[in-house]
């Protein structure tokens, strides 16, 4: 993994970050590159309340902001920012104000990587909608300026139309801080946990390549 | 937030009526549905903080529940309530959850905004 001056990574809800990128934050953390996490928004509209529920629609978003911090902190995140949007809602904001939002954190943080989701293949329309906000904002940029764009993309024909991923994370010496990142949302990993105990104390070799291995794709600008 | 109580939660919806109350309303089978199913058709609807004022609000059904508003010029309804609270801030909260605890509906009844 090379060394990078500053890390800036943007997504929508918190545990976006756990599964996918996680280990790669950590081991940018552990070279001693500052890592800062925008994260828009407090996860409003998880379904996940539990049976019988723990929560409701209301305390759910203060249940999973605690549960965000604990995350960074496991990683090691020195820099979170809640950027105090709506789940569910960034697709409808005005582009031009979130495009302007990255443009803003990125002449802040001057980050030599950025990490988000990758527009079109990421599922989620926040996670779409946010990944075009940075790259409008990243391809604004004289083209030597510009950051590297690492991107997660997961959706089912995201290999068919992309290729396969050119960057992988082989993450399984920070893989302890990458569970603990996951635990720490517990609201929404707890069921998901409940099948996999089993199989991380045997350290099966299908999950463990599951949370071992994590993949982006270079954004390409035309 | 408990079982739904049918009397209780009726005796509550009664408190709200005749006045201007906030709304919160949704439907949803979540983002991923289409995803991990791709025959499956996902839908939802939302909205906050409607303001509103009904002069008859009900709870029927055996469970899952439906609950009617009549609004001024309308109506308000949400089905497969399983569960309610009166949060701290004296809001009613009504919610349905599938089998697994996820929220499919929520409907809830407040006299000031929810933030």
């Amino acid at each position: 993994m090379e060394k990078e001056r500053q890390v800036l990574v943007v997504f929508p809800h918190p545990d976006d970050e756990a599964f996918g990128v996680s280990g790669t934050l950590a081991s940018h953390v552990q070279n001693g590159t500052p890592v800062t996490y925008a994260c828009l928004t407090l996860g409003e509209m998880g379904r996940n309340m539990g049976n019988p529920p723990f929560t409701d629609r209301e305390d759910l978003p203060k249940i999973r902001k605690r549960e965000l911090i604990e995350s960074a902190r496991a990683i090691g995140i020195q820099d979170l920012r809640m950027m105090g949007f709506r789940d569910k809602t960034i697709e409808f904001e005005d582009e031009d104000k979130m495009t302007n939002l990255m443009t803003s954190l990125i002449q802040e943080l001057n980050p030599s990587l950025i990490i988000t989701f990758y527009p079109g293949y990421a599922v989620h329309p926040d996670h779409d909608a946010t990944g075009a906000a940075v790259v409008r904002a990243v391809e604004k940029m004289p083209a030597a300026a510009r950051p590297t764009l690492h991107c997660v993309a997961f959706s089912n024909d995201c290999i068919e139309k992309l290729g396969e991923a050119d960057i992988i994370h082989d993450i399984t010496p920070v893989n302890d801080r990458k569970l603990a990142s996951i635990r720490a949302h517990r609201s929404q990993t707890e069921q998901m946990f409940a099948g996999m105990e089993e199989q991380l104390k045997n350290q099966e070799p299908e999950v463990m390549a599951r949370i071992n291995i994590e993949r982006f794709w270079t954004y390409r600008f035309e | 937030m408990e079982v739904v109580d049918v009397q209780k939660v009726q005796g509550i919806i009664n408190q709200f009526a005749n006045q201007d109350v906030y709304i919160h309303l949704e439907t949803t089978n979540g983002a991923y549905a289409s995803h991990y199913d791709q025959t499956f058709f996902s839908a939802g609807a939302y909205i906050r903080n409607a303001l509103v004022r009904y002069e008859l609000g009900k709870i029927t059904g055996n469970g899952p529940f439906r609950i009617g508003l009549k609004i001024n010029l309308g109506w308000v309804y949400a089905e497969g309530i399983t569960h309610f609270e009166v949060d701290e801030q004296g809001r009613l909260l009504l919610a349905g959850h599938d089998y697994n605890g996820k929220l499919a509906v929520a409907l809830e009844i407040s006299k000031t905004p929810f933030e």
